[in-house]
């Protein structure tokens, strides 16, 4: 039974360092290859060594697909290519490809040049790994070799976002990487068409979650944000720096810009105005809105939202800050954080997903004493708010999409295995599939039933299906024909073209059958009766209609080819013996009609 | 002109034969398919009379038959068609043929055609049942093709044709065309998605038609509703609209229970369902018609607005359980607070769903859409079932509120508009007030005035949510002065809405004190007339709203109701005092701003003498046009100012007099001027009679300028008689008399 193996590295049953193993049709495909951001050791990046201790990465994947640029998904990827060492073609989007050097070279330099780390890639292995990048566009069909395609579909989530279905053969799997289902500020909802894959493998970040409406979020967001700014707080927005930095930049620009607010908005890094380049120039890849205004005035051009300096931070009065990274786990966020955390008029507006381990993490479970580094206590006395804007699907969504794609198994990722537990129950009680939800490094198996194509002749499929044509949409129907192997390709001939082919002369088989009938008249005389009460069963019954019934100068019937010949007994002449001669083709008539003799004729007809 | 009548006749008659000829002649020169293609076409371009009709389509049938080629066939056969459409023309005479050149046709295209052309002969003829149900016959035989255009077309034509009455079926001898709507049904599973869409449409045709689509259809639509197809999937959505329509109350089972609920809750559920689908195109389709399903259950139609199932939408299977407790919803988190995503309680594996739980919400997903054109169809189905009903109404409120927030500019008019019109059944809260207010920042107009014609019919429920929406107002009205009129009509409606929540805002409105008099606002700010177009409306309704006006107010009232009579009302003020105070300039309080207006004016006319005589005339025109509005509105004045103004009048009606110079001219020449200049004089002769005693309190110094204006009256006259009369002898008795008077008047 041919079968599809599923391994994940990382994000099995875990948020982080996503990076899952796909064996399909005996092509080896690696989904993401991220690092995971509460951990600072070796756990970090997936463990490769599951792959290398049976020989070079390049010579067991046939692919790495890179669903979009978040580090959690493509953190590891200069590490796994050129410390590693793959050569293999390496797939994602174009905005992807664009905006993922810029992130991992801020990785990079938080890294090495912060914490001082060694035996770290260097910028010229991001430069040399982004080499081996191929990038694809959406719903483009990219064949990686004869067998494996691979077909992207738009996920919402972050620019560039994509999922993705590998096909082997009639074998397929998506897998979704992060998708959102509801259409932001700047980007539109991931959809799917009917491809009815044979695994769904999605993420389930949100597996317990049924968020209420966006428009009551984004009001909340900017009610708190107004409220602080007004009696003078500073805000604190940790976000990371593109996708939701974006969407919330644009949502507070509008906002500032009706209310006409002048509290300055500050956005930190650097690299965010070379990301919003990005995002200006990927127009295709936004929402509706934004494609449908950049001629007249670009969303990204932002008129309130300024740079960000560290000076500002001690700066008198209320201010709204984004900070990197998202998480509150180092960088510029954790800084400004540890400065304004002592003022209760003060906000932290959290507007994502915190993993186990980090400071946001911490405060969000209601922590209000923080261990930093050094044994410092940091009081945190500023309000803390947690405001759901991270652009992952919901449950809803999830089922949403499990229902677009109609797949035959689904396989969940990139969640908490509690929550994941709950998800997969519903899942099954909803739409009877098997759900499957492996550990790192646990494998899963799933057994496909393939179908297997056939060629078939036009003149014979039109033929066949002339006969009882009926209207039935994927009804399997019966056919005659041969099936010819040949080749390692298969295809369905008349029997007349596939004897021709093989050069081999047609056997007739015929089938015979007797027929005892009480009758003491002369044989032609049974035979005459015999052929009227079939012709009267030609009208009225309508298996025979349509069939010709002749009598034969010598005393025999056809109906049809089927032929029908009556004798004397041999013993008893009060017996008739009718002969009933068929062949296989007219198995169906003939053994009607002999059950229909076997009856007996109807008396005194004659 | 019989000869001419005769000849134009004949011409006719010639062209007729010729036209068709010039066709067979043209398709038997064609030596290739291509060549005949081409005259058919050029053929097709110009039209045929209706007399002529018959016979072309005779040729071109003759050629139809020889033709081996399809294309041309094809082309014969919809030209076919197209002149059975000629109006006048019966084409019952060629239906024969028409169906007869089907049987012996092959190729599918043309067989399509061919059918498409019976479509039309047959609607064509609408009052002939036979001709009718003999084509549908003719379609059913054809339904078996192996080509979808074929069937496509059969389809169709069954479903612009079927019998509709029940009558006539029973007449029908033939299987075929006794149960159209099996037939049609049967092709729901056609295996070409095609032809699916074209048996759905040809039910829906059936069913604008007049016939009652059968109840059993209904389960086959369900099925149609997860095609793969999205036009399957559109039209679909379309049919379980109309059957929900028709069997309403119908009960249906839930599958995989013994539950069972009403059709309508049912389908409801189902197009609920559509609108999370793939394809934008059906999600619009199945917003549209949620808005129009009226009898639905209101727990179903408050589950639209919630993602997550509602607890009375699940039942236990068993009644026993049921009994046992009652649950609640909430195996999902919202989302809202972080870390109560925890997985909670399974509720419980045994319930039933009412409604699948992938439709709850559908207007959730519905405004939160990526299209516009989904959110516009979402707000507009929001509308229409809060319009009937009122607690659905109140509950969408937020949703709808939040929709101005849209970015897409069509779209929050459209949520502003719907709001409008359910506004009779709905009171905002006010942090709702506080967001539908907001908008008024818009920088489109068309959105303001939207916003403004909302806030005519909304009702607000306390005071401070009528001064919020009149801060924000006079927050706009800086903000773009050119919404003034709008905005004031606005608050006519506001005020007369909600008069005793203006109540206790008056004082502060107007800045009154107990004790202190303030000083008067400005009578041209239109923020201020804007506050006074609020209250008076509300002073309508509230009697006693006028005890708190301080009497400036009652001056501006007097003012607005004459300048702004469309925006203030009416009033009964019952502080209004309607006995006059004596003339006299001197005794009038110096503040009386009208007093000071009267004093003004006369002041004005102090300085004619140093006018021109034109400036002088309109000068005082106008000034005694102000005197008599004065006059009107306050009653203290009125003497005064009629008064003055009269006396004006008769210096207007002598300066025009004098002006012509009426006196200088020879009489005969001027007749019309003398009659109009004795006129004059005569009327101000009346009038200075009319000031001396008519007037109460009148000074002598002011007798002295009447006795002086007569006397200028009389002066005039004695010209003019002089002028125009012959004969000296009356003339030295009207100067004698005249001389009298001079005398008189010295002394």
């Amino acid at each position: 039974m041919p079968e599809i193996k599923v391994t994940p590295l990382g994000a099995g049953q875990d948020v982080g360092r996503s990076c899952i193993l796909v064996s399909i049709a005996g092509k080896n495909v690696m989904l993401d290859c991220g690092m995971h951001m509460g951990y600072n050791d070796d756990r970090r990046f997936p463990d490769f060594s599951y792959i290398t201790q049976n020989g070079r990465l390049t010579d067991f994947l046939d692919c790495v697909i890179i669903s979009h640029f978040h580090l959690d998904h493509c953190g590891a990827l200069p590490y796994f290519s050129e410390m590693v060492g793959y050569d293999g073609p390496i797939y994602m989007t174009h905005p992807t490809k664009a905006i993922c050097p810029i992130l991992l070279e801020d990785y990079r330099k938080i890294t090495v040049d912060k914490k001082g780390e060694t035996n770290f890639f260097t910028s010229q292995m991001i430069k040399d790994c982004m080499k081996k990048v191929v990038a694809v566009h959406l719903h483009q069909t990219v064949q990686v070799d004869e067998e494996l395609e691979i077909k992207a579909y738009y996920a919402g989530h972050v620019l560039g976002a994509a999922m993705f279905q590998i096909k082997v053969g009639c074998e397929s799997v998506v897998y979704t990487g992060d998708y959102n289902m509801t259409p932001d500020r700047h980007l539109g909802a991931a959809w799917i068409d009917k491809c009815r894959p044979d695994l769904l493998i999605t993420e389930s970040t949100y597996a317990t979650t049924i968020r209420d409406s966006k428009r009551c979020r984004e009001r909340d967001f900017l009610k708190k944000v107004h409220e602080t700014v007004e009696r003078g707080g500073k805000v604190l927005i940790p976000v990371f720096a593109l996708g939701r930095a974006q969407e919330l930049c644009i949502l507070l620009e509008t906002f500032w810009e009706r209310m006409n607010l002048k509290a300055p908005i500050y956005f930190s890094t650097g690299l965010t105005e070379k990301a919003n380049h990005y995002y200006k120039l990927f127009i295709t890849w936004t929402n509706q809105k934004i494609r449908k205004t950049f001629v007249q005035r670009n969303m990204f051009e932002f008129k309130h939202i300024k740079a960000f300096d560290r000076a500002f931070a001690d700066n008198p009065g209320p201010m709204v800050v984004f900070a990197t990274p998202g998480m509150l786990h180092a960088g510029q966020s954790l800084q400004i954080f540890r400065k304004w955390a002592g003022n209760e008029k003060n906000m932290v507006i959290m507007p994502g997903y915190c993993v186990q381990g980090t400071v946001g993490h911490k405060i969000l479970s209601g922590q209000r004493k923080l261990e930093m580094e050094g044994r410092q206590i940091l009081e945190v006395k500023m309000q803390v708010e947690y405001m759901s804007f991270s652009a992952h699907a919901d449950a809803k969504g999830i089922m949403q999409l499990i229902r677009q794609a109609e797949p035959r198994n689904v396989l969940l990722v990139h969640g908490e295995a509690k929550k994941m537990e709950f998800l997969k129950q519903k899942i099954e009680q909803e739409f009877h599939v098997n759900c499957y939800m492996p550990a790192n490094g646990e494998t899963t198996t799933i057994f496909t039933n393939p179908s297997i194509p056939v060629d078939i002749s036009l003149g014979l499929l039109k033929r066949e299906t002339a006969i009882g044509l009926s209207p039935e949409v994927k009804k399997p129907k019966l056919m005659h024909g041969t099936l010819i192997m040949k080749d390692n390709s298969f295809r369905l001939v008349s029997p007349e073209q596939a004897l021709k082919e093989l050069g081999l002369a047609e056997h007739q088989l015929r089938f015979t059958c007797r027929v005892h009938i009480q009758d003491p008249r002369k044989e032609h005389e049974t035979a005459l009766r015999v052929y009227n009460h079939l012709k009267g069963q030609v009208h009225s019954l309508l298996v025979l209609k349509d069939y010709s019934v002749q009598h034969l100068p010598d005393g025999s019937i056809t109906v049809e080819s089927i032929l029908i010949q009556a004798t004397a007994h041999s013993e008893d002449q009060g017996t008739k013996v009718l002969l009933v001669s068929w062949t296989y083709q007219d198995e169906e008539l003939g053994s009607f009609l002999t059950s229909l003799l076997k009856k007996g004729l109807p008396q005194g007809t004659s | 002109q019989q000869q001419h009548e005769d000849l134009s006749a004949k011409k006719l008659r010639l062209t007729k034969p010729s036209k068709s000829a010039a066709l067979h002649v043209d398709l038997c020169k064609a030596t290739s398919p291509a060549d005949a293609l081409q005259y058919l076409l050029q053929f097709a371009r110009k039209p045929v009379e209706v007399e002529s009709v018959e016979g072309v389509v005779r040729i071109l049938l003759e050629h139809y038959y020889k033709e081996n080629d399809a294309s041309v066939r094809l082309k014969i056969a919809s030209l076919l068609g197209l002149l059975s459409k000629t109006a006048g023309f019966s084409p019952d005479c060629i239906m024969d043929d028409a169906i007869n050149t089907l049987q012996n046709e092959k190729s599918h295209q043309v067989l399509a055609q061919l059918l498409d052309t019976l479509l039309v002969i047959g609607t064509k003829l609408p009052e002939n049942p036979s001709v009718r149900i003999r084509l549908v016959e003719v379609a059913c035989k054809h339904l078996t093709d192996s080509s979808h255009g074929v069937r496509n077309k059969c389809l169709q034509l069954i479903g612009c044709l079927g019998p509709v009455e029940k009558g006539v079926a029973k007449e029908v001898e033939s299987q075929a065309a006794k149960d159209v709507q099996k037939i049609i049904g049967d092709h729901f599973v056609d295996q070409d998605p095609r032809v699916r869409t074209a048996a759905i449409k040809a039910m829906l045709q059936l069913h604008e038609r007049g016939l009652k689509l059968q109840q059993a259809i209904y389960s086959q639509a369900c099925k149609l509703l997860a095609d793969d197809y999205e036009q399957v999937r559109s039209a679909a959505v379309q049919l379980i609209w109309v059957l929900s329509q028709l069997y309403p109350e119908s009960i249906v089972p839930i599958p995989s229970s013994n539950e069972e609920i009403r059709l309508v809750d049912d389908a409801f559920g189902k197009i609920c369902h559509m609108v999370s689908d793939g394809s934008w195109v059906v999600r619009v389709q199945a917003a549209k018609l949620l808005g129009s399903m009226q009898q639905v259950s209101s727990h179903f139609l408050e589950q639209t607005l919630d993602k997550k199932l509602m607890s009375d939408l699940r039942r236990k299977r068993t009644a026993h359980e049921r009994a046992k407790e009652l649950y609640s919803s909430g195996e999902f988190s919202s989302g809202r607070k972080w870390g109560d995503d925890a997985p909670k309680e399974e509720i419980d594996t045994g319930a039933v769903n009412l409604i699948e739980s992938g439709a709850c919400g559908a207007f959730v997903h519905g405004l939160e859409d990526e299209m516009y054109e989904v959110r516009i169809a979402a707000v507009e189905a929001l509308c229409m079932l809060a319009q009937s009903s009122p607690s659905f109404a109140e509950k969408c409120l937020d949703f709808l509120v939040d929709m101005f927030n849209d970015e897409i500019e069509e779209v929050r008019l459209q949520s502003i508009h719907t709001m409008r019109k359910i506004s009779n059944n709905i009171t905002l809260r006010e942090d709702q007030l506080d967001t539908v207010l907001a908008v008024l920042e818009d920088s489109s107009r068309d959105i303001r005035e939207a916003l403004h014609e909302l806030l005519c019919c909304t009702n607000v429920s306390t005071k401070e949510g009528i001064h919020l929406a009149l801060v924000e107002l006079l927050k706009n009205l800086t903000k773009y002065p050119t919404d003034r009129e709008s905005i004031w009509k606005c608050l006519k409606f506001l005020g007369s809405r909600h008069p005793t929540l203006v109540l206790p805002l008056v004082p502060e409105l107007l800045s009154t004190h107990p004790f202190f008099d303030t000083p008067e606002p400005d009578m041209d700010d239109p923020a201020y007339i804007a506050v006074l177009v609020l209250i008076f409306n509300a002073a309508k309704s509230c009697p006693t709203m006028p005890a708190l006006f301080s009497d400036h107010t009652f001056r501006h009232y007097a003012y607005l109701r004459d300048s702004l009579s469309h925006l203030v009302p009416p009033l009964r003020l019952p502080g209004r005092k309607l006995v006059s105070s004596p003339v006299s300039p001197s005794i009038t309080p110096h503040e009386d701003p009208s007093q000071q207006f009267l004093h003004q004016s006369l002041e004005r006319v102090y300085n004619l003498q140093h006018l021109d005589p034109q400036g002088i005339q309109e000068l005082l025109e106008f000034t005694i046009r102000d005197l008599q509005r004065l006059g009107e509105l306050q009653s203290e004045l009125a003497g005064m100012a009629d008064f003055t103004a009269t006396y004006l009048q008769c210096q207007l009606l002598l300066i025009k007099a004098l002006q012509e110079k009426l006196w200088n001219v020879a009489a005969p020449l001027y007749l019309k001027q003398n009659a109009l200049a004795s006129a004059a004089a005569k009327q101000i002769l009346e009038e200075t009679y009319k000031m001396e005693f008519m007037y109460s309190g009148v000074e002598s110094r002011q007798v002295v300028i009447i006795h002086h204006m007569r006397l200028q009256a009389k002066a005039l006259q004695l010209i003019v008689t002089a002028r125009t009369t012959r004969g000296a002898e009356p003339l030295f008795g009207m100067c004698e008399k005249f001389l009298q008077e001079v005398d008189s008047f010295q002394r």
